[in-house]
């Protein structure tokens, strides 16, 4: 059961972390803001559910999110391309900040109520008393689905193919006079398109709320770094690793302290650091990712997949 | 190198007495020791103390951003783990440790270096991109396990001390640290030695690397360095005086929470950092000023100055990469080649419609946020003395309306403005280059 | 002759399934002047990068004074002795010639990553920066930031800062490449004689540069050295006549070849 809801939280987390690695392999950028597009995804999915209904808000949403990513490319990200990546990281940095801002404004700095449509609201099956919700299995479907696509549009388009080349020779491709502006713009859209979904999914499964980016936003940073910069798989594989781990972790009460005695150590309060010693894993379930990406880095700065060392 | 064609003409070692320095850097001491004369109000000496060590916290920072061009969305860390250090070292203090309650600062400075020395080893693996996302990443780190030991972090409450109970000589004196005025010209005289040694640390041979590494990392390989080396020193070097800015904190606020390590924290020193402008040394003073007056002043006349500073930021990235000290620097240099006057109508016409238009934008957010965020306080406000009702469509009305005629105006004083300031250039450029034939 | 200044013996480089480097040897003296020529795509860049550190060697061995060098960080070459410059202009933008051309000689002044001695106080240092700076006529242009020199300012500068720290086996990548005649043949001038009395390579597509300046010419070809011998001989040689150097000496006359400035 873990196993199921590890991996659709890993699918979502690779949902957005393939947008910012494509955004980020095409053009130098890291969009700091690319959660702030998933929260939008979100949002307007919710408005727009809330006035009609929850598919077209499915198709909508996305769409709306994509529009808002190509016009903030278009008319900000590109005048900052001269300063240089600096310049580019700080401007989307901005953007999270003013699109944070205009979220509590417009709905309001608490949850809103977007729900999971009733047609998906049931349990799929139940196993071991613990029953598996039908929308999890949608949200699977769709990321897969996802996947798929964003695997054939790379395999056979011919925009597809300039991408994976820009992939993995960021340098030639420019030099084959591919950077034209309009990719970039079409790529950024797209990956905050695939973001948006991923914010329609995911607002309803878990939480919609205006600290909803900042939750994810560092997790999907440490996914792009473990799996490896500008590598697809290397996201991919992260992604679920770490949806994996965050999901078990809630689930266990292990400690050191259990194991510790389990081996026949006794350890007592005036044990020297025993606050790490009695912390059990449901704890630090939050900071195993970063434990994750500390561990990589040392033992494996270029990522599970990655090729490029610096 | 010395080559027997060339070095005939050895270079004069012409060393003035420079000064200009002297005059500047007494006239920074002068500022600080008057300044709280002119302040009046137990408020405004508040504000002075937070301004002080957010300038040192920024300047901290720009050793980063600046100098070696290292984006980190950490910094908070180091400020954050210098203060909490620094309280327990009071509370070690108040139970009878002999140390001087003015050196809690310099434990904060050295709790700053020790973690920088331990967390940069992981953060500087990488350079560029990657490094801003695992400082991002080891900065959540550290607030999630924060609230994980409240046996040091104290938890939601946080830890608190007492400033007062300091021993030793100067103590005795009336040094207790209990009237805030001490506090102040504590942080004064840290904030001096801290400039001063930050400023000549850029004048180092490792500050100049930095810069060089900052350019071009991959040359600076080739002339024999080695760039993680130098990206590791420079973080703890930042990390250090980050402890210090920690340290006074401390003192100042006699309290430490968790959120002092939050990445908002964090992001608030990138913020006003780079709105001071990372290209000159005093600029982080500048965005030290900004921060305060945005976090205490402007935080009291609305909710949405959040919203303010975000799009204010997005603008500087875009029109002024370089921050209001490049702006600054820009318009003396205007002064200097006479070209001012002629911005003069321009820069007013802009300033005007900028303004009208601001009050627009300005109804507009805090319309919005009276009905969102405030409803239980009724639909009416005032901006800048005009009333408004956010329930009102007149109201509406008439704020978008302001909006969009004073933007159009704007629009149009901007373009006057960008072809009189390239015409400047352009002038300005030839002057330079003539002045420059005249050397040889 | 006890050790070469720089020895090359089978090394390789692939870029995936294809071979760029297919077992290069090349031995240079300590004082000689090479010069390493081929068509375009024989990988005569790589071959730099190669024994720069910028890429790792598929296989063999490069050593330096009698060291092995492969598999060491560029910086750790470079502090042993060995400088290149780059084809496509690789300076310190914002900082100014000065400050370029003293960074690239701190390391190697001792300084390395000192911060407890400012700058200004080092007077060796600075003499020889400005020395150094006159050398490369850039005297006037001191205090400008890189970036806004002229292009062949900043070819200059490049050769500058490959120069500064000192090395005594200097890696030039066409040092002329871009630039106009007048302009080559004051700079040929200026590269002998601010690299007199070191090892030097030069990578290089104007023949007239090439038998100006070379001791002996290694001709690569294909990732191959084909011949490596005196201007003269290399010319003479039907291999690297028929490989390459006919097609450019018919093609390109080699202006001033005949009274090239030895």
């Amino acid at each position: 059961m873990s196993v199921l809801n590890g991996v659709s939280y890993g699918l979502l987390l690779f949902m957005l972390s393939a947008g910012l690695t494509l955004i980020f392999s095409m053009m130098g950028v890291l969009n700091f803001a690319h959660a702030s597009f998933y929260m939008l995804g979100a949002y307007f999915a919710y408005q727009v559910s809330e006035w009609t209904n929850y598919w077209v808000a499915f198709v909508v949403a996305p769409i709306l999110v994509a529009v808002m990513g190509g016009l903030f490319e278009r008319y900000v990200l590109r005048k900052t391309h001269k300063s240089g990546h600096v310049a580019e990281l700080l401007v989307t940095f901005g953007l999270s900040f003013v699109i944070l801002e205009l979220v509590q404004l417009i709905w309001g700095r608490s949850a809103v109520d977007y729900k999971v449509p009733a047609a998906l609201d049931g349990s799929l099956f139940k196993l071991f008393n613990s029953s598996f919700p039908e929308y999890r299995a949608f949200m699977m479907l769709v990321a897969v689905g996802m996947l798929v696509s964003l695997f054939l549009m790379l395999k056979k388009t011919r925009i597809g193919l300039v991408i994976q080349a820009a992939l993995t020779h960021p340098e030639t491709t420019e030099a084959l006079g591919h950077n034209v502006p309009r990719v970039f713009a079409m790529v950024f859209a797209g990956g905050c398109a695939l973001a948006g979904l991923a914010g329609v999914i995911g607002g309803n499964a878990f939480i919609t709320e205006p600290g909803m980016a900042q939750a994810v936003g560092a997790i999907i940073f440490v996914v792009v770094v473990v799996g490896g910069m500008g590598s697809l798989a290397g996201a991919l594989i992260a992604s679920v690793l770490i949806g994996l781990m965050q999901t078990f972790a809630v689930g266990l009460d292990w400690s050191f302290l259990g194991g510790l005695s389990a081996l026949g150590i006794d350890v007592t309060p005036d044990t020297f650091g025993y606050p790490v010693w009695k912390l059990k894993l449901s704890q630090i379930g939050p900071i195993l990712p970063y434990l994750l990406l500390v561990v990589m880095l040392v033992v494996r700065p270029k990522g599970i997949m990655g090729t490029r060392d610096d | 190198m010395t080559n027997p064609t060339t070095s005939s003409l050895r270079p004069l070692h012409f060393k003035p007495l420079n000064g200009v320095r002297i005059v500047v850097w007494s006239l920074f001491a002068l500022v600080l020791i008057i300044l709280p004369l002119a302040a009046h109000s137990s408020f405004a000496l508040t504000l002075l103390c937070l301004t002080g060590i957010a300038a040192i916290a920024c300047m901290s920072y720009n050793m980063l951003l600046g100098q070696a061009g290292m984006l980190s969305f950490g910094h908070a860390v180091y400020t954050g783990l210098g203060t909490f250090v620094a309280i327990h070292t009071m509370n070690k203090i108040v139970g009878g440790w002999p140390l001087p309650m003015w050196l809690v600062p310099m434990v904060g400075g050295f709790a700053g270096l020790g973690f920088g020395a331990l967390l940069g080893f992981v953060t500087t693996r990488k350079a560029g991109t990657p490094f801003s996302m695992i400082t991002l990443g080891v900065g959540e780190l550290v607030f999630a396990a924060a609230l994980m030991f409240p046996e040091f972090f104290g938890g939601e409450a946080g830890i608190n001390s007492n400033r007062t109970g300091g021993t030793g000589w100067l103590h005795d004196l009336g040094l207790t640290f209990g009237p805030q005025i001490q506090v102040y010209y504590l942080i004064a005289i840290y904030l001096f030695i801290c400039t001063a040694a930050m400023y000549a640390f850029t004048m180092t041979p490792l500050g100049r690397i930095a810069n060089a590494v900052r350019d071009n990392a991959e040359r600076a390989e080739f002339i024999g360095y080695d760039t993680r080396w130098v990206r590791y020193l420079i973080v703890m070097a930042s990390s250090f005086f980050a402890g210090i800015a920690g340290g006074l904190t401390a003192l100042n606020v006699e309290a430490a929470t968790a959120d002092l390590l939050h990445g908002v924290r964090s992001g608030g020193y990138l913020l006003f950092t780079f709105l001071g402008g990372v290209g000159f040394f005093f600029g982080p003073i500048i965005g030290s000023v900004l921060l305060i007056f945005s976090l205490v002043v402007l935080s009291e006349y609305t909710k949405a100055w959040q919203l303010y500073v975000g799009i204010v930021f997005l603008i500087m990235v875009v029109y002024a990469p370089g921050g209001f000290s490049a702006l600054l620097m820009l318009n003396l240099r205007r002064i200097k080649y006479g070209e001012w006057r002629k911005m003069r109508w321009p820069y007013a016409g802009m300033v005007f419609f900028g303004l009208i238009a601001l009050w627009g934008i300005a109804a507009i957010v805090e319309m919005a946020y009276q009905i969102q965020v405030a409803a239980g306080s009724g639909s009416a406000l005032t901006i800048a003395g005009i009333p408004l009702d956010a329930s009102s469509s007149s109201s509406w009305a008439v704020a978008i309306a302001v909006m969009i005629v004073g933007g159009a105006a704007f629009e149009y004083w901007r373009r006057k403005f960008a072809k009189v300031w390239s015409d400047g250039e352009e002038r300005i450029a030839e002057a330079i280059k003539k002045a420059e034939a005249a050397i040889v | 002759m006890s050790t070469y200044a720089l020895e090359l013996s089978n090394v390789t480089k692939s870029f995936g399934k294809t071979a760029i480097i297919r077992g290069v040897n090349l031995a240079v003296s300590k004082g000689e002047r090479v010069a390493v020529i081929g068509p375009n795509g024989a990988g005569k860049s790589t071959l730099f990068n190669l024994i720069s550190g910028r890429f790792e060697p598929t296989s063999g061995s490069i050593k330096l004074h009698g060291d092995e060098i492969i598999g060491k960080r560029p910086y750790e070459i470079s502090r042993r002795g060995l400088a290149r410059s780059f084809q496509i202009t690789n300076i310190f933008s914002r900082l100014s010639v000065f400050e370029n051309l003293r960074c690239a000689a701190l390391y190697a002044s001792g300084q390395k990553y000192s911060f407890w001695k400012p700058l200004s106080k080092l007077n060796e240092l600075n003499d020889r920066t400005e020395a150094l700076m006159a050398s490369i006529e850039l005297k006037r242009r001191r205090d400008v930031p890189a970036s806004l020199l002229t292009y062949s300012e900043q070819r200059a500068l490049e050769v500058g800062i490959t120069i500064a720290g000192g090395g005594d086996v200097i890696l030039l990548d066409e040092p002329t490449a871009g630039m106009s005649h007048s302009e080559t043949d004051r700079f040929v001038h200026l590269i002998r004689t601010v690299t007199m009395g070191k090892t030097l390579l030069t990578v290089e597509h104007d023949m007239g540069v090439v038998f100006g300046l070379a001791d002996r010419i290694a001709v690569l070809v294909y990732g191959e050295v084909i011949a490596f011998d005196t201007p003269d001989k290399v010319r003479a040689d039907p291999k690297v006549q028929e490989a390459y150097l006919g097609a450019v000496l018919d093609a390109e006359h080699v202006p001033g070849l005949a009274g090239a400035h030895v």
